[in-house]
């Protein structure tokens, strides 16, 4: 009640006005956030271009991204050309960490992500104003919630053959290969299907249309947010992971417990 | 007649009595007294390596204890229906009843899944046991005389297990083991002359047909168990009739077995073993999953799954198939002849008959035509176990062939580049391998001379009185060195007439031969030796 | 027993003779084996205290069994599956496992450990018998066989022997012949040359079955591509897809080199080659759109499309069969007639 434990009244204040103003506070602070924030890209929403965005992107693309893709994105003997690759590209090859690209291997591997997601952003905001090329989807096309089944199905007949049917990964002529695909943001599926990294075909919405390539994302999702039933998978390599496991451990083992069968009792 | 125990009623409880009375009901129908006589204190040798054959057995049992379970559950038709169980991404997926009743068992069946894995795991350690127990009577020579004819029928237990196997995990019809059966197909067409006939009528029909998994059911429930029961038995009996080998050492002798007897001591622990070999299937089974047949999905001729393998005792002949070079084959009289295919294969087949063949290969190199019954330890046989060696690296290097594309992404290489040293090592290793073990075998036999000549060195440093530090050694017991002495060599073949007076060719070769077996060879240690040695 | 030097200790044969040792170096003056060893005491037979904790070791091992196999049997009531959920599947999966795990693991160790802490000890000797029977039981066995052969006059009667045998190799045969209809009755080599693609066939989409245009094909594409029609087949769905499964990109023309046979067999660039593989038969599904290599999984084999995908590597013999293609009136992609050779591995009769 309105009663301190000294037992004196505490007057007008209503001993719940704390929690109540407390209350207040949270909620304004948090909706002011949300809102203001619905204009920078959690990799959730496109990217609004503005020529600030643009001028930030050049920059960016001058400081990092210039030595091998040219002063104006043409290309050079040590990368190729970025006019016309769309912002989709950018997004993909630099918010997966693959760009800025490394020492020259069989191809450009994943590493830490060198940039945040604003200054990404900007990048392809900048490419995107050479040339148009490939763009942001409508998030409900990388939302993760469409037809399991179809997707898995596409998955299989599109993708299992290079990253295999777990999306485990699997290996290409000369070194290259498919990456594993768990755990990998959805709006980077979407692209990489989209602009065809590297020696990846290119899926245009011709051949799985944005509904269907929501669908593959949706089956991925399934793959990372169930539990393995069997137990631990061993990587979902299948055989041979299986064959070199019961060699080592269930024969190993075995043997160990005839070793201690028939030694001697103390 | 009287019942013997009747006088004993007095002094044993109503348990014991029981079981007198019921012991004497089977007697008088069965003679069964007579093979506990026989059988009941048999003594068995104690040795580890000796017991890989019991896994063997055991995963065997294991195998058709869970495999019962899964016939119950398992409909290996191939008429296509829509999926509606419990797995969201095959849901209304058109797929063969064989695969839908395997996902059923996965799913919704309490237990299916364990069943199905302990299943699929003691058939992996199954084979591995067999390969594992086979290479432990090749290295110590257990396949001389007199059980030269039970390692062809261990062999043939071997055939009838990868057999088994193959047959067992084609049967859910899924994406892995279905492209596995479109290769089988491949390589069925490739045979001259009947090959396509053969693929016709093996899958019914066009592949893949409606007839291969009711099929490969018959030869995996009925037909090829019914066959590998027998031929176990067969192995069992000529075990018991030969009774099992045993290593060297102090009071073993060629004429006698040194060890426990069946009742109670190794009844107890062969009993215990088959517990553990299954407590421990169980254990991984719970724990790991194995053959994911709902990431497959049906199977289907037009996707397939990167890192495609089968099982990895048909690995050496899958990586035969991949160490091929490009463009081996020829039309000879508008006839095809797919040499790609028919040269692993034809190269395969030379193998695993050499190796079923070996103890007589042996036996006529040696000239030996006693029993032998003490195992040799491998050092002893340089030779053998050298080519048991060279042939070990030999299937090696086919079975890392197998998992080509996996060694490129798990240890950063070319596909090429794998398949091109692996194509090397198939020529170079096993003959390094082979040098590599005598040489080694020939060392330690040296050094086994030196210890029982000389003692092992102790450790402890002494200073004599002028100065020099040398090591004690210390003497073996007598029955540590025995087990060093106690070995037959040989000597290579000297060449001689036969009757007629003439040297045949098979004469020139044998004693070729025994000279590339026994030209290095460590002699036995005589009294002789051994006292002067001790005088030092 | 024990006093044979090695290597001369044979057991010897039924008729009473040494066997022939053959090149086995027979070592005079040999030293002899020195017996058995001394009996080695255990703590348990020295000890009543430790022979009773042993005991109870053992029968611990015994109790935890029991208590695994009621856990496995509880656990299959107590950790249902719940249709669609996953981890109610594992749940179940792993406990009932591990509860028979114990239960198995349990009665084993329990059972060794008896074996070894508490049996008898001693290592007990058995003598060999030479295998082959004594002298006695082998002229026995040998009268037996000869008065079977007087009886019956075998050996004598070589009539009635050669035909008997004669008639035993030829009764099985019929059981050979009645399998022959494991398989229908048309030529295979006739019907494998053949596949469900002709002139004007639609080029669809696996697994929808929907027609394909040129101008959905955009460079660096790859289309998993089925005959139109196939997906509605009710029967020999998966029979024709085994051969008439097709892999369908784009290359830039000048990428591309063609003989001149072949030079309408492309439209602008789009080519369709068979998928199943000429090594063995799995599909040659892995497209590199930048090297332009098809790369098959199951043994490496590796095609380079812009040469009319000529094996470059692997195991495989012969290039991949190209579909000649061209489209319709409405743009939609269309072969122009079937392949012009047997798609998927080798056989003897291909080439007729």
């Amino acid at each position: 009640m309105s009663r301190s434990p000294a037992g004196r009244r505490t007057g007008r204040r209503h001993p719940f006005m704390g929690v109540a103003l407390l209350l207040l506070g949270l909620f304004a602070t948090g909706g002011l956030y949300a809102a203001t924030s619905a204009g920078i890209a959690q990799a959730s929403t496109p990217p609004v271009s503005t020529e600030a965005l643009i001028d930030q992107g050049e920059k960016l693309f001058m400081a990092n991204c210039a030595s091998c893709h040219g002063m104006s994105g043409e290309g050079s003997q040590a990368g190729p050309t970025v006019i016309g690759v769309g912002a989709l590209s950018v997004d993909y090859q630099v918010g997966t960490g693959r760009m800025p690209g490394a020492a020259s291997g069989p191809q450009a591997a994943k590493k830490t992500v060198q940039f945040t997601q604003p200054q990404i952003d900007a990048m392809g905001a900048w490419v995107a104003s050479l040339a148009p090329g490939p763009g942001f989807p409508d998030p409900k096309y990388y939302a993760g919630d469409g037809d399991v089944a179809l997707g898995a199905e596409l998955f299989r007949i599109n993708c299992a053959m290079c990253h295999n049917v777990a999306g485990a990964g699997g290996a290409l002529t000369e070194g290259k290969y498919a990456p594993h695909l768990r755990d990998i943001q959805p709006i980077h599926v979407y692209g990489a299907m989209v602009t065809g990294p590297q020696s990846m075909p290119v899926f245009n919405d011709q051949n799985l249309t944005p509904e269907q390539k929501n669908d593959v994302i949706t089956y991925l999702r399934y793959l990372d947010e169930t539990p393995a039933v069997g137990g631990f998978s061993l990587g979902s390599l299948g055989p041979v992971s299986e064959g070199l496991f019961i060699w080592l451990i269930g024969l190993g083992g075995l043997i160990a417990v005839a070793i201690w069968l028939t030694a001697r009792s103390n | 007649m009287t019942n013997t125990l009747d006088n004993t009623k007095s002094d044993v409880g109503r348990g014991m009595r029981f079981t007198g009375w019921a012991a004497n009901y089977v007697d008088e129908r069965t003679s069964a007294s007579t093979a506990v006589k026989a059988l009941g204190r048999k003594i068995f040798p104690d040795h580890w390596s000796f017991m890989l054959g019991e896994i063997a057995l055991y995963s065997f049992i294991v195998l058709l204890i869970s495999g019962t379970f899964l016939t119950f559950f398992y409909d290996p038709s191939m008429t296509e229906i829509e999926y509606e169980g419990s797995y969201l991404p095959l849901k209304g997926i058109e797929m063969s009843v064989a695969y839908a009743t395997s996902l059923d068992i996965s799913f919704d069946i309490r237990g299916g899944l364990l069943m199905r894995q302990v299943h699929h795991w003691s058939a992996l350690l199954f084979v591995a046991a067999i390969g594992l127990h086979m290479l432990r009577v090749f290295f110590t020579g257990a396949f001389r005389k007199p059980r030269e004819l039970n390692w062809i029928v261990g062999f043939l237990l071997f055939i009838l297990a990868m057999a088994l196997g193959f047959t067992g995990y084609s049967l859910p019809d899924d994406l892995l083991s279905g492209n596995g059966l479109r290769i089988i197909d491949g390589m069925i067409k490739s045979f001259p002359v009947v090959g396509v006939w053969f693929s016709y009528l093996f899958f019914g029909g066009e592949f893949p047909g409606t007839e291969v998994i009711p099929r490969l059911y018959v030869l995996h429930i009925m037909l090829l168990p019914a066959i590998l029961i027998a031929t176990l038995a067969i192995h069992m009996v000529l075990l018991v009739v030969n009774k099992h080998t045993q290593f060297a050492g102090p009071g073993r002798t060629n004429d006698n077995v040194v060890g426990s007897p069946v009742l109670p001591v190794f009844a107890a622990k062969a009993g215990g073993f088959f517990f553990l070999v299954f407590g421990v299937i169980m254990l991984i089974a719970s724990l790991f999953t194995i053959n994911p047949i709902w990431n497959y999905g049906p199977y289907d001729p037009s996707p397939v799954s990167a890192g495609t393998q089968p099982d990895w005792y048909i690995g050496f002949a899958d990586g035969a198939l991949r160490l091929i070079p490009p463009g081996l084959e020829f039309v000879a009289f508008g006839f095809t002849w797919p040499i790609n295919i028919l040269l692993p294969t034809v190269i395969l087949g030379v193998f695993i008959v050499l190796v079923a063949l070996y103890p007589f290969f042996e036996a006529w190199v040696t000239g030996d035509k006693r029993e032998h019954h003490i195992a040799d330890r491998p050092r002893n046989a340089p030779t053998r176990t050298a080519i048991g060696a060279a042939g070990v690296t030999f299937y090696a290097v086919l079975w890392a062939a197998a998992s080509s594309d996996l060694l490129a992404t798990h240890f950063a290489l070319s596909i090429e580049g794998v398949i091109g040293t692996l194509q090397a090592l198939f020529f170079l290793a096993p003959v390094a391998a082979y040098i590599i073990t005598k040489r080694t075998c020939l060392a330690l036999q040296r050094k086994d001379r030196e210890i029982v000549l000389h003692g092992y060195e102790s450790g402890r440093i002494v200073r004599l009185p002028g100065g020099e530090y040398i090591e004690v050694h210390e003497q073996l017991s007598d029955y540590e060195r025995w087990k060093l002495l106690d070995y037959t060599e040989y000597q290579p073949l000297t060449v001689r007439p036969n009757d007629k007076g003439r040297i045949t060719v098979g004469t020139r070769v044998r004693a070729g031969l025994s000279r590339w077996f026994f030209e290095d060879r460590v002699l036995p240690i005589d009294t002789k030796e051994l006292e002067d040695a001790s005088k030092h | 027993m024990a006093q044979k030097p090695p290597g001369t200790d044979v057991v010897t044969g039924a008729n009473q003779e040494e066997r022939d040792p053959g090149t086995a170096v027979m070592v005079a003056d040999s030293p002899v084996n020195p017996g058995l060893p001394p009996e080695h005491l255990r703590i348990t037979d020295l000890d009543p205290k430790e022979e009773k904790k042993a005991e109870r070791r053992i029968a611990m091992f015994f109790a935890l069994s029991i208590f695994g196999s009621l856990f496995a049997a509880t656990s299959y009531i107590i950790f249902p599956i719940i249709p669609g959920d996953m981890q109610s599947v594992r749940l179940n999966n792993m406990f009932v496992g591990l509860g028979a795990s114990v239960g198995l693991l349990g009665v084993g160790i329990g059972a060794v450990h008896w074996a070894k802490s508490l049996m008898h000890g001693h290592e007990l000797v058995e003598e060999r018998h030479p295998t082959s029977g004594t002298e006695e039981e082998r002229a026995t066995a040998v009268e037996m066989f000869s008065q079977a052969n007087r009886e019956s006059g075998f050996t004598r009667r070589s009539l009635v022997r050669n035909t008997l045998i004669g008639a035993l190799i030829a009764t099985p045969i019929p059981a050979v012949v009645l399998f022959r209809d494991l398989a229908p009755a048309e030529d295979p080599t006739v019907v494998i040359k053949k596949t469900m693609w002709a002139a004007g066939t639609r080029l669809a989409q696996d697994p929808s079955g929907i027609p394909i245009k040129a101008s959905q094909v955009t460079i660096g594409s790859a289309f998993q591509v089925i005959p139109e029609g196939l997906a509605e087949l009710e029967y020999h769905r998966l029979e024709e897809k085994a051969k008439a499964a097709v892999i369908l990109m784009r290359l830039p023309i000048n990428e591309l080199n063609e003989s001149p046979e072949r030079e309408s067999w492309s439209y602008q660039g789009i080519v369709a080659y068979s998928k199943i593989c000429t090594h063995v038969g799995c599909p040659v599904a892995l497209y590199e759109q930048q090297t332009h290599h098809l790369l098959c999984p199951c043994h490496q084999s590796q095609f380079d499309v812009a040469n009319q995908c000529e094996v470059i590597f692997g195991p495989a013999a012969r290039a991949l069969p190209q579909l000649p293609i061209t489209i319709d009136a409405e743009g939609y992609l269309i072969a122009q007639s079937d392949f012009t050779e047997p798609v998927g591995p080798s056989f003897w009769e291909r080439e007729r």
